[in-house]
């Protein structure tokens, strides 16, 4: 019993942004650039979202996500630059775009005592059409907590509440900062299908995490920052573009390194005990060949033998230094 | 205005759930007039009650917006409430009418509560101007509510909690709530003249009592409620 209103008078959208959408468009940064008295969080950054599409930004901690989703939501000034979300200024058309996106903050903003189907009916009442309430407390894992006050919901229940709040107005787009953190892996994992069942109705997602291997679960397009900057951006296999194999060899003896180096396509052999060693290569298979041939050969037994890609964690790290940051 | 009315359910609703709201704001106003009423404070004077009520109406006002709104408020920005919803189609108009229409409410309970523990506990008559205690009451009405939002607005949270509380207690001694300003000491009475709640509980006092309404205490309310209105609009911060 979803309700619908005549959709809202909206103010016809100006200029080059115009035609963002028709251009599949979601969201553009150009070279955006924010800073908090001499504090430079976001130095020069620039990337679009296209419609439909889920997209993780990433980045160490510090490196100006929050800031730029907030930008993007209307919360802050850029000062410098250009940001468009659904073709619309999130300054000067934010009434408009408040219509149209739903969002998570990375600290609830949920009235202590509220409950949570009291606080959903609140919002939908808020949006020019609605979600089901009682079918989206379903969806979010909440139908049995629906009258518990929101401060005594666990953490990851929280999360979910607010992941609602951001689902319940039908948005086009949402920003979801750091939507699962606190949460259990089968919470986890349940916000995995929400967000995929998002993609499958053409809802632009742009997320925020720590988590690696959800972002390579989740994202079609990622973006890494560090310190402010893009340090990468696209799909995994962009991210992994140039960057070779990795296969690594256990065996149940000690090794001649040296035969190993002699292989034609061994490169970047390290070990790692007597027993272990990997190679970084450019042609796997014929690697692996080679690397089977060889201990049929010398009667070498081996114990592991794998060949993979650098993963998502190893990119990141490649890309933003292993120091802790703030 | 679907998003006015479901906003100051969810006001309401909230106001209702705090206990230590309904304490400062309907409980502690009823018992500060049953035992000052029963008190015998101005022998062979009228009744104390004439005297009572208004500035126990004007102690009412001061809960619901000083320490009620005041205190929920500075809570709300710092849970990130006032934040979140500024992400919302919720229009900042529609929510400080929500939080205005839930103040007036609530106010409007206090207001039976008291009066009618007035009349039918002691007896209290009236051949005052209603319409004038309601200007009055509006006026002071916004007076505190800005007080309460300029704390919310600047402070931290604890801060104001605080500060709600030990203004509260401080304007309902020297006031002129419970007791005459020239009872005060003298030095004390020239500061409590100047004092909004003074001002207001003179007024209503006036109003309900069927005089004219006193010029000075008017000016003094009129001037507050202009100096907070404008400090608070310029300093209150959503997050």
């Amino acid at each position: 019993m979803c309700f619908v209103t005549p959709a809202p008078r909206t103010a016809q959208p100006r200029d080059a942004a115009l035609g963002d959408e028709q251009a599949g468009v979601a969201i553009r940064v150009v070279n955006l650039r924010k800073a908090y008295g001499s504090k430079v969080a976001v130095a020069n950054l620039s990337f679009d979202v296209n419609v439909g599409e889920v997209f993780a930004l990433l980045g160490p901690n510090g490196a100006g996500k929050t800031t730029t989703i907030e930008v993007l939501e209307g919360y802050r000034r850029a000062d410098a630059g250009e940001v468009r979300v659904l073709g619309l200024d999130p300054q000067r058309d934010g009434r408009d775009l408040r219509r149209r996106m739903g969002l998570m903050l990375q600290d609830g903003g949920i009235y202590p005592q509220a409950r949570p189907r009291e606080i959903l009916r609140l919002f939908a009442s808020f949006y020019p059409s609605h979600r089901d309430v009682g079918e989206l407390l379903k969806a979010v894992g909440l139908a049995e907590a629906v009258k518990t006050p929101y401060r005594r919901l666990s953490g990851g229940q929280k999360q979910r509440l607010s992941l609602a709040l951001a689902l319940v107005g039908q948005p086009k787009l949402v920003f979801l900062d750091e939507p699962t953190a606190g949460m259990d892996p089968q919470a986890r994992r349940a916000t995995w299908d929400i967000i995929r069942s998002l993609r499958e109705r053409r809802v632009t997602v742009l997320f925020t995490t720590h988590y690696m291997d959800e972002a390579e679960q989740l994202a079609d397009r990622l973006a890494i920052v560090d310190q402010g900057e893009l340090a990468a951006i696209g799909d995994m296999a962009t991210l992994r573009h140039g960057t070779e194999a990795t296969v690594r060899m256990v065996t149940d003896a000690a090794v001649d390194v040296e035969a190993l180096r002699a292989l034609p396509h061994a490169s970047g052999v390290q070990t790692s005990g007597p027993a272990s060693c990997s190679f970084e290569t450019p042609d796997a298979p014929a690697l692996l060949a080679e690397l089977t041939a060889w201990a049929r050969d010398n009667s070498v037994v081996i114990r592991e033998l794998r060949a993979g890609r650098e993963s998502l964690e190893e990119i990141f790290l490649r890309l933003t230094g292993e120091e802790v940051r703030g | 205005m679907r998003a006015y009315l479901a906003q100051t359910g969810m006001e309401l609703r909230l106001t209702a759930r705090r206990g230590e709201n309904v304490l400062v704001t309907l409980v502690i106003p009823l018992l500060l007039l049953l035992f000052f009423a029963s008190l015998n404070l101005f022998p062979g004077s009228s009744k104390p009650v004439d005297f009572l009520l208004p500035g126990i109406l004007a102690l009412a006002i001061m809960s619901a917006g000083m320490v009620s709104l005041g205190i929920a408020t500075a809570y709300e920005r710092h849970y990130g409430v006032l934040k979140r919803l500024g992400g919302s189609p919720l229009s900042r108009g529609a929510l400080i009418a929500a939080k205005i229409t839930s103040i007036v409410a609530l106010e409007a309970v206090q207001g039976v509560l008291l009066v009618g523990v007035a009349v039918l506990a002691f007896g209290w008559t009236t051949n005052g101007s209603l319409p004038w205690a309601v200007v009055v009451a509006l006026l002071g009405t916004t007076t505190f509510a800005g007080l309460g939002l300029l704390m919310a607005g600047a402070l931290r949270a604890e801060a104001t909690l605080a500060g709600a509380n030990g203004l509260f207690l401080v304007f309902a001694l020297i006031g002129g709530v419970f007791l005459p300003i020239d009872h005060l000491p003298a030095a004390v009475a020239a500061v409590s003249r100047y004092l909004p709640v003074t001002a207001l509980a003179d007024l209503l006092r006036a109003a309900l009592g069927g005089g004219s309404l006193p010029g000075f205490s008017l000016v003094v309310l009129v001037l507050w409620t202009a100096a907070i209105v404008a400090l608070t609009v310029r300093t209150f911060r959503w997050e």
